[in-house]
């Protein structure tokens, strides 16, 4: 599945990083827990998230993640969307709550970080 | 490079400064990709250093991050002034936190720190004495 894919199944609106839409998701990691994502995302992983704050950009930047979902239809400040486009990180946002997002993209196939094994990964 | 000195870089960072936080661990990793350490590797280091670097962050007064870039390894070194940490088996435990609400809210504090960092890590160090500070040294093998 491709961020674009993403786009149209969570109905998204694109912050930023329009050019990236053609990355490839691999896995999704749902939470507000940034440790969390750091723990359990692989790479190629995209991150939905209730936060809005400039961390889910960093997290994001030092997890490789290919992107960044916000749900309930959060908005970032220009600060966050500011660091994302110098990191070159696509962030999107949804008005659907977090259950729901996660449901519709697993239901069109995609992996959680807990079922995919990555040759070389903790 | 000289094997035995390797690439050195030295962060300032500074109790509080959520703004900033997380550019040291950034600059680290460019490094890494500029000389062209395996990706797996670089995301172990950088995630390691990214949870040492928020520690700092949220809990200590001042401090100061080294990352040591050998052809082999990578060493981190976190060093603080702060308040230290009373028990340390206790705040390796996963999900152990002193973190305030304020910092849960921005989605750090979940006591996953620590061990996040062991993890990632092929030799980890942590030194503390209460009401001076800590030291915590990583070391990540690039094979």
């Amino acid at each position: 599945m491709k961020l674009a894919d993403v786009q149209t199944i969570l109905n998204t609106e694109v912050i930023c990083g329009r050019e990236h839409l053609d990355t490839e998701v691999v896995a999704v990691c749902g939470a507000d827990l940034m440790s969390d994502v750091l723990v359990h995302s692989k790479e190629k992983t995209l991150l939905l998230t209730g936060l809005t704050n400039i961390q889910i950009i960093r997290t994001a930047e030092v997890g490789d993640l290919v992107g960044i979902v916000l749900v309930r239809g959060k908005r970032p400040g220009p600060d966050v969307i500011q660091m994302a486009e110098s990191k070159g990180i696509p962030l999107m946002v949804t008005s659907l709550p977090m259950f729901e997002s996660c449901g519709l993209l697993y239901r069109a196939g995609i992996k959680g970080c807990s079922e995919l094994v990555v040759a070389g990964e903790l | 490079m000289n094997s035995e000195q390797g690439i050195a870089l030295e962060y300032e960072l500074k109790g509080g400064d959520f703004e900033i936080a997380g550019e040291a661990s950034s600059k680290i990793k460019r490094v890494l990709q500029q000389i062209g350490v395996r990706s797996d590797v670089i995301r172990r280091i950088a995630i390691s250093s990214y949870e040492a670097e928020m520690n700092v962050i949220i809990h200590a007064w001042s401090g100061v991050l080294k990352a040591r870039v050998f052809p082999d390894r990578t060493e981190i070194i976190v060093e603080d002034q702060g308040p230290g940490i009373a028990d340390i088996d206790l705040a390796m435990q996963e999900g152990y936190s002193t973190a305030p609400d304020h910092i849960r809210e921005m989605g750090f504090g979940a006591g996953m720190g620590l061990p996040n960092m062991v993890r990632c890590s092929d030799e980890f160090a942590i030194n503390s004495v209460a009401g001076q500070g800590t030291r915590i040294n990583i070391v990540i093998r690039h094979s």
